[in-house]
Parts: structure tokens; sequence; C-alpha cells
């Protein structure tokens, strides 16, 4: 079986000590998080992780399986990134003297789709959402002309086809009354 | 917060204002503990306080280490199917009951450890006896939580109790600052009865019931493995009731040993690396292998890609995330097998496949006269385990509850000791703990006080908690303890007999004097070496009113046989 992309989802309680229990799931088993983006979901004191891994789907099966074990985690999926719209963000922080060597910023801002975040006398900070080539193939056009920093956010994906766990969510927000 | 995350009865004790420390107690009361055990220390100062004003209603058990303090729990655990409660200080109390939170975890036991923990304002800043407990135990717990304020005690502990006893037992941590156990709080109690991110038991599937009902009653060579979920599920009569039904012959895992009597008709042996010749070989021969609570363990399994291939596979399971996870299931039946079971009963047709059983019967013949008979009527001028089991069986007739610890003597032990009812084998199979049966038959005996518990112990692992022989003689718990000395590690030896052309690196044990040292804890004790002896030996012990402990000098370099070496095929499973 080969290795692929999976973007695991995983819908948790707001609880600390859950990121470890679910890192610990993955070190178990030898498997590195490419990235990892955790915030509030769609639901109140629910939170959602979504994790980038490379492996292969009998892997990423029996992790899952694994999470969703777990007292504080809700429901767990797997997606590939055919089954997924991802994004992620970068930032880049440029010595404006190198960058006005080669380019004129507003020109690069156009053909790049890049947003200016902040301008400042020595440097200025622009920002770029999209798939993971194009934020790469910014930087490699950047590196030579000043990039003094550059960051990049976790992956964050929504799924094409429709998920339960909103309509499954929306129960918990009413109060638990049956023992 | 809370409520909204999981739900409580309503009981009507009323509210009192206590310390953390109180209200500690009276939760475990409310849950019906009544024994624990642990050991003190400076974080865990004001729960003591209170078990002292509380003596007459919970039994505290002091013993001589934290770990002997999780393995007597277990031991509790086991043979009553109630949590075990451990509890220790911060620190090194805490890191001490490491191992025998994992063995719980592997062996599905349930557990509650509660360790003291430093003062809130101190945590993270390396203070006296501080470690991370919560962050240390999270992969070996089904749940663990950090108590800072006094007010969270009852929840979080209905939460624990919840967690460890439901759906697949586990052990729970619960780590409780020191101002949280000396601050007050309005105490109420309310058990807690479900969680909304935990399914303790999955829905069951009618029709995979059905299903498997409808390859089973077509099935020519059927074959039932079960283990410990059988125990866990307390569907020992269910599965009775299926195997006569259905004329299956039944074979079951270390952990699911007692839960079908070891003299039942169609009870084949025992799988596994060192089980029984014909239920390894069949297994490969079988056109449809049942599993009944058990998790395909690789010590079960052998080499997976040729594990059971030309069956059909049934996974009755009540752990999703067990199914597929080593052996693909054709039909994986998820639930409680207490509900399974009953309903495939209804399905099953009455059956006999007196032919396939009698090909286990073939083969344990060829297995009786290579191994068996040797073993257990022994001539060689040393004695052996197996004879030495045997005679006790002659005494127990299958009665006691056996206790055994980690090696050798734990393989012959569980082949060869016999058992009329469930809850009677209480091992350390997931993890092979060295030092655990010391301890876990202390708990074994405090449990169930009116069978008899011998624990068999190998020179190895009884020096590993050899220390408990001071909570032995100190409650003055009438066990009998048995120890199979060989001067050698032996499973290891065996090991590097077999493989490492005997190359016996550190395997060779430089033994004290066992009986003086048990002497010398007061407990009354015995040595034998000689055939000729061992039935008095035996008898002695096993009339014995008090505590007991006997050391019997067996063969040094003795192979336990039959065996699947590593990486091997069950089917493969070598008699020499």
């Amino acid at each position: 079986m080969e290795k692929k992309n999976f973007t695991v989802s995983i819908y948790t309680e707001n609880n600390p000590g859950l990121l470890s229990r679910i890192a610990a799931i993955f070190l178990k088993r030898h498997i590195n998080i490419e990235s990892i983006t955790v915030s509030k979901s769609e639901v109140k004191e629910v939170m959602r992780f979504i994790i980038l891994v490379n492996v292969t789907e009998e892997k990423i099966q029996k992790v899952v399986g694994q999470i969703e074990k777990q007292i504080e985690v809700i429901k767990a999926y797997y997606h590939t990134d055919e089954e997924l719209i991802f994004q992620q963000t970068a930032l880049y922080k440029i010595r404006t003297s190198e960058f006005e060597k080669e380019w004129k910023l507003e020109d690069f801002m156009k053909e790049n789709n890049a947003w200016m975040v902040t301008v400042a006398p020595d440097f200025f900070v622009i920002e770029k959402t999209g798939k993971r080539d194009e934020t790469e193939s910014l930087y490699e056009k950047l590196k030579p002309y000043g990039l003094m920093q550059f960051v990049r956010s976790g992956r964050i994906a929504v799924s094409k086809e429709e998920m339960q766990i909103s309509g499954m969510l929306e129960k918990f927000n009413t109060t638990n009354t049956n023992s | 917060m809370e409520l909204k995350t999981a739900s409580f009865e309503k009981v009507s004790t009323e509210t009192t204002t206590v310390s953390g420390a109180e209200a500690v107690i009276k939760c475990l009361l409310e849950e019906g503990v009544g024994t624990i055990y642990g050991y003190p220390g400076g974080a865990i100062m004001p729960i003591y306080d209170e078990l002292y004003k509380y003596q007459d209603q919970i039994h505290h058990v002091l013993t001589r280490h934290e770990q002997g303090a999780t393995h007597a729990a277990q031991g509790y655990a086991r043979v009553t199917g109630k949590v075990g409660v451990a509890i220790a200080t911060s620190g090194p109390g805490a890191t001490n009951l490491v191992t025998g939170i994992a063995d719980a975890q592997i062996d599905s036991t349930p557990l509650v450890c509660i360790t003291g923990q430093v003062g809130s304002h101190l945590l993270g800043s390396d203070a006296f006896q501080e470690t991370d407990i919560v962050g240390i135990s999270t992969p070996i717990t089904k749940w663990n939580h950090q108590i800072t304020k006094a007010s969270e005690i009852p929840e979080v502990l209905a939460k624990a109790f919840y967690i460890a006893r439901s759906g697949r037992p586990g052990p729970v941590l619960i780590d409780i600052t020191k101002d949280a156990q000396f601050a007050s709080l309005e105490f109420s109690y309310k058990k807690c009865s479900g969680i909304r991110s935990y399914t303790p038991v999955p829905e069951i599937n009618l029709l995979q019931v059905e299903r498997a009902a409808e390859v089973i009653n077509n099935a020519k060579k059927p074959l039932i493995v079960f283990g410990q979920g059988v125990i866990l599920g307390e569907s020992e009569e269910l599965l009775k009731q299926v195997v006569e039904k259905a004329g299956i012959p039944a074979a079951w895992t270390i952990l699911g040993l007692s839960a079908l009597p070891t003299d039942h008709p169609l009870n084949v042996g025992m799988v596994g690396m060192h089980g029984n010749y014909g239920p390894n070989r069949l297994t490969n021969e079988c056109d449809v292998l049942i599993a009944i609570g058990m998790r395909f363990d690789d010590r079960v399994t052998g080499d997976l890609s040729r594990y059971a291939k030309q069956a059909k596979v049934i996974h009755f399971e009540i752990d999703p995330a067990e199914v597929n996870k080593n052996v693909t299931a054709d039909i994986p039946v998820l639930g409680n097998v207490k509900e399974t079971l009953k309903l495939l009963l209804e399905f099953l047709k009455p059956n006999k496949h007196t032919a396939w059983h009698q090909e286990f019967k073939d083969l344990y013949k060829i297995e009786f006269d290579k191994i068996i008979k040797d073993e257990l009527h022994a001539s060689s001028s040393q004695l052996g385990m197996a004879e030495v089991i045997e005679e006790i069986n002659n005494w127990t007739k299958g009665d006691a509850i056996i206790v055994s610890d980690v090696g050798q003597h734990q393989m012959v032990a569980c082949r060869y000791a016999k058992f009329n009812s469930s809850r009677s084998n209480v091992t350390s199979g997931g993890l092979g703990t060295m030092g655990f049966a010391l301890p876990a038959a202390m708990g074994a005996k405090m449990g169930c006080p009116d069978r008899e518990v011998v624990a068999i112990i190998g020179d190895g692992g009884f020096q590993m908690t050899i220390q408990e022989l001071g909570t032995v003689f100190q409650t003055k718990i009438p066990i009998k303890i048995v120890v199979l000395n060989n001067g050698f590690l032996g499973m290891v030896r065996q090991w590097q007999q077999m493989f490492f052309d005997k190359r016996y690196a550190s395997t060779e044990m430089v033994n004290p004097d066992f009986v003086a040292i048990a002497r010398g804890y007061q407990i009354k004790s015995n040595h034998v070496s000689e055939r000729s002896k061992l039935k008095d030996a035996i008898k002695e012990m096993m009339e014995a009113n008090e505590p007991y402990f006997l050391e019997v000098i067996v063969e040094k370099e003795n192979n336990v046989f039959p065996m699947i070496p590593t990486g091997a095929a069950v089917s493969e499973i070598r008699l020499e």
C-alpha cells in the first residue's frame, strides 16, 4: 500500500491534555505529523483538530479508530486531498531594499495574489493563502530577494461531502435532561 | 460546565461542607469501595488523615511499594469484577504506579488510581516530589485528570469510576493537588451515568448477529477462541450454552482461561505461543473462526500473514478499534457479548461436529505422549513444574484461584491448572509484568476471602516484589505462595538455548535462602526438592490457616513445549 496525504479531523471536548493524548497516538505508531491546527469549532465548547499526515490508508484507519476511543474525543474522520477543500496561509517578511532591486511591489502583489499585511521603514510583510505548492513557489521566488522571515500555518480544510457531525453537535447545545 | 458534557444520576445525599480529602473518601464509599491499597506521603497526607477517621468503613491496606498497591488492586478487580483502587503520593509514589497502570491498561482491568500532587501554586516549578504524572500516564490510562479545585472532586471521581468500569474497562488516574485536598466544598454526590463524547458499548447490529449465526450453522469445522471479554461481559454461562448448542470446540487465550471449565468436553485447550498443539494447528484448518472477547494478540496469532487465512472470521467485540486491527473480520459483531451471545443463541441451530472434534482429541494424544505425560509423571531426578501444579490440582480440585507471575512457570500453570469456575485465573497477560503475582494474590484473597488463593511464582519474579511479604505478614492474609525455583530466568534462558546457542547472558540467578527470608517476615515456610516429599509439602501448605510460603526446587534447565517461535505460523507449533 502506498503512502498518501490524509487529513484527520477530530472533534473533541475543550479539555487540556487532549492534544497530548492525540499526539501520543501518532507517536506510538511512529507517524510524523506534517501539520496540525487546533481551534474552536462551530459549536461552543467543542474543539476541532485538523492533522495532516502521510501514511498508508490501512494505518490511518487504525489510528483514527484509536483516536475515537479516547474518552473526550467526540468523533474522528479522515479524508484524502481529493475529498477536501484545503488551504494554508503563509507570511513573508521582506527587506525592502533587496526586494526593490528586482520588483515593483504593486505589480508583484497583483501577479502573485498576495496581500499586504504591514509596511515599515525597512521591511514589509505580505500574506498569501493557497495550497501548499502556491505558498511554496512564492517562497522560492522571494528567497533570493531579501526574505527575512517566513512562516506557514497548518492546513485547514472542509470536506466536499456533507458531514453528519454538525447535526450531532447541535444536539449537544441543548441541555441533557435524561440520565 | 461539566454538566453539559456528562450526565449524572440524581442521588439524594444531602449537601455537607467537607474538605476535599474527606470528599474523596465519601466518593469512594458512594461508589461501593470497601478495600483500597496504597502508600502515604507528603502530598497525600490530607486524604490519609481522613482515611483514619473512616477506617471502620473503608479498609486501607498498606503495601510495601506502590507497584504492589496497583497489582493488589488489579488482583482484587480481576476476581470480583469491581473497580480496584490504589492511592499514592506525588513524585516517586506516583511514578511507582506506572507499571501497574500500564498492566491494567493492556489487560483491560478496571482501576482508579488517586495520586496526591504538590500544591497548585507549585505546579511546574520542579517542587519537592513533583512529577507530571498526568503527562506520564496519558498513554497508559483510559482517562486521567488533575484536580486543582476541591469543588471538582465529586464529579471528576464519579466520571473516573464510570469510565474505569464501563465498556472495555481500564485504569483511570486522578491527580489531586494538596491545596485541593485541604480546601472545603459543598459536597453532594451524583453517580455518573453518561459522557456525551464516550460510547462505552456500540450499538448492536442484529443483521450481523444473524449473518454470524448463518455462517456458524453452515460451518463444517467451526472453532471458537474466547478471551477475557467473556469474563468482563459476565457471559460465561452464555458461552457454555453456545458451545454446547452448536457443538463447537472452544479454545481459550491466557486471559480467557477459566471462563469455560477446563474439563468441559468441548474445551480443547489454550491457543498461543505455549498453548496446546491441537487448537493452534487446527486454527489453520477450521472453516469458521469465532473470536469471542479476544483481541488477536501477537502471542496468540503468530505470523499474521499465515493466521486463519482459510477461515471466515467472526469477531464478537465491544471495542470497535480492535475490529480489523490485527485480523480482518469477515463478520464483526460489535457489542457486549452479554447481549450479542444471547441473540446469537436464538439463531443457532443445535449441531454436532464429532469428527472435527475428534481431530483435536487426536492431536491432544500426540501432545500428551510427547510432552504432557512426562511433565505430569516425571521420572527425572529433579522435580518439574507441571507435577507441582498437578499436585496442587489434586488438592484444590479446580476450585482455587491461581495467581501466576510471568515466565515458564506461568505457561506451565496456565496449561495444567484445573478450573471449575470463572474469575479463577489471575495473571499478567498483555504486559507480562514480573512481580505481579505476590501482590495480586493478596488482592485476590481480599476480594474473595472464601476461596483458596495460590500464587505460583518464579524465583526471578518473586524478587521483583518480594517486599510485599511484609504486607502479607502485616495483614495475615492466608494466601499460599509457591516459588518454583530453577535458579534461572527460565523463559529467557529457554530462548537463549533455542536461538542464541545457549549463551546464558545474565539469566542465571544466584538466589538467597528464600525460606529464611519468608521466616524473617514471620510467615510459615517450607522447602521441598524431592518428589517423595512433594505431596506432603503441598498438603501442609493447603491445610494451613495462615499465610504459607513453599519453595520448590525444580529442574534447572527445562523447556516449555509446545512452542510457536516468533515469526512462525500457528500451525508450525513445535513439540520440541
